[in-house]
């Protein structure tokens, strides 16, 4: 008996490119892919109906592409110091004003995106991956490994997130923007781990699973290749609001003095320059703030629709 | 299960959380740079060979790791948490000066969650889809998504620097006299005083890092009530009311925002977390002499037997929160106890 265990990735990735699909050992789905409506095809229309979404799609893409572009653009370079035109209001010469050193706002907001965005990205990417793989690993082999990776999960989950970061970075000898990440990478996996587990408990209890095992495959390539491959809307979900977080706790600990030092242009590490300036200079601390907060709110807009699109209870509502 | 052996379960489970704490506690303290007696006292103390000897045979330093760790627990056990360097005391008795003015600040934020998401979240429900939805659900996501300490600036601009309708950072006017200390935390200290100028001094000054700190939690809370609300309103009991022929507004406050509040008061106690970690930013803006103020110190000064001091409190805290919720979760929903 021929048991094909459902694998949405290998229809997503043949889906609108019909004729293409290969016809793998099951030999069953190569026929149907091109037409079949897909999960993903699902959820991309759900998406493209939801403005809001798209909006904050939009708003993220527009920060990653001006950071890009950065170099090319006609602003000055964020280091330029002109002290002469220090602590400039926002007006005709400089748009967004200028700080203490005459450096130019907008130039130093969209380098900082360079910093801030990438860096919030790769965090989640790499801590996801790291809680997922444990959670995964805890959720199918169960046990004695179970129980370890998931009380250190529970142990690191019962500190406020800040005030380990803090710590962590203190005790990897004070401030710097990798110490920051890295504590932020730290006190982020235990939810991957969490989330990731409950989904391989609830996969692993379906009769495909029964079956692999039962034809005799090894452990790692059924959690691999039929247990991981139906595991992914909440993580997916959950990682594109977690960069917006990963961000605020991020420019949290530079705002303290624990992340990024001067003179690198990071958002958080501009606020707290503005801030100890003194309240008449407002644009100092409020132009970063509201790069800021116009990502992490693309980024909340985008995950609730993303999670509307790939949840099919959700969808049309 | 009954209600007892769930709350015994959770007990056991919560002894257990604490002991991995330690244990992280512990490991940070031995991945410190250098000398592991910076975990506990100051370079300078640890240079003095008199001083060096007390703290190592105090904390067991000079025996192996394991037993180092049984010391540490003894020692937390009575209350010991080393000497903060940056302010030349015991850290057990900065914090016990500093937990009640975050105490009263997180007391205060949660009101503001409370008194401001609950309506938000039931006007959401009610006008399902309609503006007051809208501008209810943007308020929401402003709470959720403004970085606490660009709101802190924010609202310190506004309210303070521009319009000065209240007052700046600091817990008193400079050079009011506190009200003599019974409880620490101002307000209620000011109260059981009759000291009314203070009282109302220190409740002025509460309002924005209130705000602030808040801000997160009232998102949270009227999102839940939103979700929990509309689902209730769907529910059969709900239709029954109606067909009865009762009033919307006895349907509405009567039958389904009770079982809505359930989710949300969990919710709730969750989102002490999230304030106990809003309070280190919070603090800082507002010079608020707390916990979270004195992390921020001790980590800039490198002082580590204050920031571990902070963080272990902190987490002790949060998982006794976390199984209080979690009790009262037990009581008012049944099924729970099952899981």
């Amino acid at each position: 008996m021929a048991i094909a265990p459902p694998r949405p990735h290998a229809a997503r990735r043949t889906s609108g490119a019909p004729g293409h699909a290969e016809a793998d050992g099951a030999g069953i789905k190569g026929a149907v892919a091109g037409r079949r409506r897909t999960p993903l095809g699902d959820a991309m229309r759900t998406l493209r109906t939801k403005p809001l979404a798209l909006a904050g799609l939009g708003v993220i893409a527009a920060w990653l592409l001006l950071g890009l572009l950065a170099p090319v653009l006609p602003i000055q370079d964020p280091n330029h110091q002109a002290l002469g035109d220090k602590l400039q209001p926002p007006g005709a010469g400089h748009l967004f004003g200028t700080d203490d050193l005459g450096r130019d706002m907008i130039s130093r907001v969209i380098y900082g995106a360079r910093i801030s965005v990438p860096a919030g990205i790769l965090v989640i990417l790499l801590t996801g991956a790291f809680g997922s793989l444990l959670g995964a690993v805890a959720g199918y082999v169960g046990g004695a490994v179970d129980a370890l990776i998931m009380r250190a999960a529970d142990a690191i989950l019962s500190f406020p997130s800040i005030i380990l970061a803090m710590a962590i970075t203190a005790a990897r000898g004070g401030p710097g923007l990798e110490n920051a990440l890295l504590a932020v990478g730290v006190v982020l996996w235990p939810e991957y781990a969490r989330v990731m587990r409950g989904q391989v408990l609830a996969i692993r209890a379906n009769e495909y699973v029964t079956a692999a095992e039962a034809v005799g495959a090894d452990r790692w390539r059924v959690l691999f290749r039929h247990i991981l491959p139906s595991t992914d809307a909440p993580l997916i979900v959950k990682a594109t609001l977690d960069v917006g977080a990963a961000i605020v706790l991020t420019a949290g600990l530079s705002f303290i003095g624990l992340g990024a030092v001067p003179p690198d242009a990071e958002w958080g590490a501009m606020i707290k320059q503005g801030a100890d300036k003194g309240l008449q200079y407002w644009w100092y601390a409020a132009v970063p703030g509201i790069a800021i907060m116009s990502v992490v709110m693309g980024l909340n807009f985008f995950g609730d629709g993303l999670r509307d699109a790939l949840d099919p209870r959700r969808r049309g509502r | 299960m009954g209600l007892w052996g769930f709350v015994a379960r959770r007990l056991a489970l919560s002894v257990v959380v604490l002991a991995m704490v330690s244990v992280g506690t512990f490991s940070l303290a031995h991945a410190l740079p250098g000398d592991p007696l910076s975990s506990v006292i100051s370079e300078r103390q640890a240079n003095n060979p008199e001083v060096r000897a007390a703290f190592e045979k105090r904390w067991g330093f000079d025996r192996p790791l394991p037993v180092q760790y049984l010391y540490y627990v003894r020692n937390l056990l009575r209350g010991d948490l080393g000497e903060s360097i940056a302010k030349r005391r015991p850290v057990s008795d900065e914090l016990k000066q500093r937990v009640p003015a975050t105490i009263e600040l997180t007391l205060f934020a949660m009101g503001f969650a409370v008194l401001v998401g609950v309506p938000l979240g039931i006007v959401s429900a009610v006008r399902h889809d309609r503006w007051p939805d809208h501008l209810a659900r943007f308020l929401t996501l402003i709470g959720t998504s403004v970085p606490v300490f660009w709101l802190g600036l924010l609202l310190l601009y506004v309210f303070f620097y521009r319009l000065q309708w209240l007052p700046g950072p600091g817990r008193l006017d400079v050079g009011m006299r506190p009200p003599a200390t019974i409880t620490g935390m101002v307000t209620l200290d000011a109260l059981l005083a009759r000291d009314w100028d203070v009282l109302g001094t220190a409740l002025k000054r509460l309002v924005l890092p209130a705000i602030v700190l808040g801000a997160y939690a009232m998102g949270i809370v009227a999102r839940m009530l939103r979700s929990s609300l509309l689902s209730a309103l769907g529910d059969d009991y709900v239709r029954t009311a109606r067909a009865k022929g009762l009033v919307e507004r006895r349907v509405v406050a009567g039958h389904a925002l009770r079982n809505a509040l359930i989710p949300t008061v969990t919710v709730l106690g969750l989102t002490v977390a999230s304030l106990l970690a809003g309070a280190v930013l919070t603090e800082t803006i507002f010079s608020w002499p707390g916990v979270g103020s004195f992390a921020v110190d001790a980590a800039l000064k490198l002082d580590y037997p204050g920031l571990l001091g902070v963080t272990l409190v902190v987490a002790v805290v949060y998982v006794l929160v976390n199984l209080l919720v979690d009790i009262v979760y037990g009581i008012l929903d049944p099924r729970i106890r099952a899981a």
